[in-house]
C-alpha cells in the first residue's frame, strides 16, 4: 500500500533494503562508515587474511580519538600499546587506500561522533555505522545510525551492507517548554530515568515533540547520543529547517543546486501523520529539572533538588541489591542531598557534550568565577580540533583557564580513560559524558553524569549545585 | 566462525543485572590489535584484587575470593547464567571474545543488550534467552546443586537440566543456521554482489549527492 503512513524509521529502513528474506532478515545498505583505532584493527586484518578489499572507499571517514593524548601531542603517544593501535590505523589507511582520514595531527581530528556531523559527512536519509555504540548520535540528522561490533565493521568494509532485522519502533514525545537551566542532557537523563537502561532494547527510538524540536542540532545530538544508554541501538529526530541550515556549507555536504535537491528530499524525512509505533512514551518538558546520576548506571538518576535514594524502600530484591552495591561503590549514604555531595574532579567533554554550544554554555557559568579549592582537576576537552579553534576564536579558552580549568587537545579523554586522563580510585567526578559504570573513568573512580552547565556549576561550588540558582 | 551445535558443561551463576561490557573486559585491554588473549582479563576488575594492565603476568595476580568465577565449585564453567540486560554499554566485540576465550560457550539470561547479542552470534558464542522465572529457577537449582551441568542443544533449541527438566528457547532461524553451520557471513553476502551493485545504481539516481 503506497499511501500507508510511515514512521521516519520505516522510511529510512525501506530506502536501504537491498534484499529481504521471508523471516524478515534483510541486507541493508550502509552509506557512511566511521572508523576509529579501537574497533578496526581486527577488521582490517580479517580483510587481509581473506584477500578482500573495501567495497566503497568513499563511504569511510576515519580518525584516531580514543587513545590520543590531550596534552603535548607533538611528543606522540607515550604508552607503547596505545601508540601501536593508532599506528596500526595509520598503516591500514595507507594500505587500503582510504582517502578521508583525520589522523592525530590533523587540525580536523576529533571524536568520531563529533567530526561526522561537523564535516557534513552525516547527512539526512543516510545509514551511518561505526564500531562504537554512540553512533546513535548521528540519528539527530534523520539518519539511521547505530553501533556495530568488529565482525560487522569487517562485513561493511567488504560488502557495504549489514545483515539486520528491523527493530520495534518507540516514539518518545517530549512536549512543552523546558525551564531555564534545563538542557538536552537533562531531558535525555530524565528519559532514561523513566524508561530504564533496558527500556529501549530491541527498539529504534524517535525523539519528537515540541521540546525536541526546540533543541539545536547540538542538543539533538546529545539526546540521540544517549539513546544507547536507554538500551536502543538507534535514536533519531526528524529533519527540519534547523537540520538543513546546519549542513549548509559543510565540507562533505552537497553544494549549490545539488544541495537544494537534497534538501527537498530531506524535508520528507519525518514520521507521517497517522504512522503507528509499537510503543509511545510521553514526557512533560516543564517537569524536568537539572539531573544528576547517583549510581553506576545512567538510569540511577535524580534531580539536583533530590537526594540519594534509600534501597530499603525498594521492594524488588534484584533492584535493591543493585542499589546497595551502587551506593557502596559510589561511597554514598542513602538520604544524602545531591547538593551536599562534594566532588574532586570535573570533566567537560565526550561525544555527548563537547560541541561548541556545550563549551559556550559551560563558559557562561564559569565566566568571572573560579573553581573551588577542593577541586583537584577540572578539564575541558573539546570534541574536535575545529571546535577547539572556534572556542579559542570566541575567547572561551581564556574564560576556562582564568577559572582554573585545564584546556586540552580533542579526543575521548576521560570519558573512558584509555589515554592518560583517568580518575584515581575513590575520586568523585562531575562528568558530561554518558556512562557512570564502575571503573569507566578509571578503576575505582566515581562518576556522576550531568550537563555542561551543571558540571561548570559543580566546579565552582566544589559540590553539586543547582545551576538555576546561578543563572 | 566456529559452529555451535550442542554443548554440555558446568554452569556458573553471575547474580547481577545490567552487567556492562566495560565490566566484562575493561578498556585498557582494548588497546590490543589482536583477536585473542582476552580470556585472562575477562571481568578483570571483579576477578583480581589489583589493577590489571595489558602485558601483566596474570597467574601472579591476587584473585578476589568473593568473585563467583574464582570459587572452586565453578572452576571450568562453560555456561554463564546471569540476569537481565547482560552486555549493555560499549559495542566492543572484545566482550564476547573475552568470554569465549575464558571458556564460555553459552550464556543464559532473561535479556541482552542488542549489540552484544549480535556480536555473540558472530563468534560462535550462544546467548540464550529464557524468561525471568526460568532464570530464577535455574539460579535456585545451580546454588543447590554443586557441579550442576546443563546441556544445550541449538538445533532443538533446548536447555536440559540433568533431572530431566527441559527449557525451550527461541532463536531467529537465520542466526541459528549461521551458528549451526559456522558460516562465513561476508562470503555469503558477497554472493549478492550484483544486487548490491544494482541497488547502488538505483540509489545514485534517487540521491545523487551521496555518490559524487
Ligand atoms: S567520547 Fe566516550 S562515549 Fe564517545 S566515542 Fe569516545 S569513548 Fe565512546
Amino acid at each position: 500500500m503506497a499511501d500507508m503512513p510511515k514512521t521516519l524509521y520505516d522510511k529510512l529502513w525501506d530506502a536501504h533494503l537491498v534484499q529481504e528474506e521471508a523471516d524478515g532478515t534483510a541486507l541493508i545498505y550502509i552509506d557512511r562508515h566511521l572508523v576509529h583505532e579501537v574497533t578496526s584493527p581486527q577488521a582490517f586484518e580479517g580483510l587481509e587474511i581473506h584477500g578482500r578489499k573495501l567495497w566503497r572507499l568513499k563511504s569511510i571517514l576515519a580518525t584516531a580519538d580514543h587513545n590520543v593524548p590531550t596534552t603535548a601531542r607533538n611528543e606522540g603517544i607515550a604508552d607503547p600499546v596505545s601508540r601501536l593501535q593508532v599506528e596500526t590505523l595509520d598503516n591500514n589507511i595507507v594500505k587500503f587506500g582510504v582517502k578521508d582520514y583525520f589522523g592525530m595531527h590533523d587540525s580536523r581530528q576529533g571524536i568520531v561522533h563529533v567530526i561526522g556531523p561537523e564535516q557534513g559527512a552525516t547527512l539526512p536519509g543516510m545509514t551511518v555505522v561505526c564500531g562504537d555504540s554512540h553512533t546513535s548520535t548521528h540519528g539527530a540528522f534523520a539518519a539511521l545510525a547505530f553501533g556495530i561490533g568488529t565482525s560487522e565493521v569487517e562485513h561493511v568494509m567488504a560488502t557495504q551492507c549489514l545483515v539486520a532485522k528491523k527493530s520495534k519502533s518507540l516514539l518518545i514525545r517530549v512536549e512543552g517548554k523546558a525551564g531555564r537551566g534545563v538542557t538536552a542532557k537533562d531531558i535525555v537523563l530524565a528519559i532514561i530515568g523513566k524508561i530504564g537502561t533496558a527500556g529501549g532494547t530491541g527498539s529504534a527510538i524517535e525523539f519528537a515533540g515540541s521540546a525536541i524540536r526546540a533543541l539545536s542540532m547540538e542538543g539533538r545530538m546529545t539526546v540521540c547520543n544517549m539513546a544507547i544508554e536507554a538500551g536502543a541501538r538507534a535514536g533519531m529526530v526528524a529533519a527540519d529547517e534547523k537540520t538543513i541550515e546546519y549542513l549548509k556549507g559543510r565540507a562533505f555536504a552537497p553544494k549549490g543546486a545539488m544541495f537544494e535537491q537534497a534538501a527537498r528530499y530531506w524535508t520528507t524525512l519525518h514520521s507521517d501523520v497517522g504512522a503507528t509505533f509499537d510503543r509511545i512514551v510521553d514526557l512533560d518538558a516543564a517537569a524536568i529539572t537539572p539531573q544528576v546520576t547517583w549510581g553506576t548506571s545512567p538510569e540511577m538518576v535524580t534531580s539536583i533538588t533530590g537526594s540519594v535514594p534509600e534501597p530499603a524502600k525498594e521492594t524488588d530484591p534484584v533492584k535493591r541489591e543493585a542499589m546497595e552495591r551502587a551506593l557502596q561503590y559510589m561511597g554514598l549514604d542513602p538520604g544524602t542531598l545531591m547538593a551536599d555531595i562534594r566532588i574532586d574532579k570535573v570533566f567537560i567533554g565526550s561525544c555527548t557534550n563537547s560541541r561548541i554550544e556545550d563549551l559556550r554554555a559551560a563558559a557562561g557559568i564559569v565566566r568571572g568565577r573560579h573553581i573551588a579549592d577542593n577541586i583537584k582537576l577540572a578539564m575541558v576537552v573539546a570534541g574536535s580540533g575545529l571546535v577547539k579553534r572556534q572556542a579559542e576564536v570566541e575567547g572561551l579558552d581564556k574564560i576556562f583557564l582564568a577559572a582554573g580549568f585545564e584546556w586540552r587537545e580533542p579526543g575521548c579523554s576521560m570519558c573512558l580513560g584509555m589515554n592518560e586522563d583517568r580518575l584515581s580510585p575513590g575520586e568523585r567526578c562531575a562528568s558530561t559524558s554518558n556512562r557512570n559504570f564502575e571503573g569507566r573513568q578509571g578503576a575505582g573512580g566515581r562518576t556522576h553524569l550531568v550537563s555542561p552547565e551543571m558540571a561548570a556549576a559543580a566546579a565552582i561550588a566544589g559540590r553539586f549545585a543547582d545551576v538555576r540558582q546561578i543563572l | 566462525m566456529d559452529p555451535f551445535r550442542q554443548h554440555t558443561g558446568l554452569v556458573a551463576p553471575l547474580e547481577r543485572a545490567n552487567v556492562d561490557t566495560d565490566a566484562i573486559i575493561p578498556k585498557q585491554f582494548l588497546k590490543s590489535i589482536k583477536r585473542t588473549g582476552f580470556g585472562e582479563n575477562a571481568f578483570d576488575e571483579w576477578r583480581y584484587m589489583d589493577l590489571g594492565e595489558p602485558g601483566m603476568n596474570n597467574s601472579k595476580r591476587p584473585l578476589n575470593p568473593n568473585f563467583v568465577l574464582n570459587q572452586s565449585r565453578y572452576l571450568g564453567a562453560t555456561i554463564l547464567l546471569t540476569r537481565k540486560n547482560f552486555g549493555c554499554g560499549s559495542s566492543r566485540e572484545h566482550a564476547p571474545w573475552a568470554l569465549q576465550q575464558f571458556g564460555f560457550r553459552a550464556i543464559i539470561a532473561p535479556s541482552y543488550a542488542d549489540i552484544f547479542f549480535n556480536n555473540c552470534f558472530k563468534n560462535g558464542l550462544l546467548p540464550i534467552v529464557l524468561t525471568e522465572l526460568e532464570v530464577d529457577h535455574l539460579f535456585n537449582i545451580v546454588s543447590a546443586t554443586a557441579g550442576l551441568q546443563l546441556s544445550v542443544d541449538l538445533d532443538r533449541q533446548t536447555v536440559r537440566v540433568p533431572s530431566a527438566q527441559v527449557y525451550i528457547f527461541d532463536v531467529e532461524d537465520s542466526r541459528k543456521q549461521s551458528l549451526l553451520n559456522g558460516w562465513d557471513e561476508i562470503g555469503r553476502t558477497l554472493r549478492h554482489s550484483d544486487k548490491i551493485k544494482s541497488y547502488e545504481t538505483a540509489r545514485a539516481t534517487r540521491e545523487p549527492w551521496l555518490f559524487n
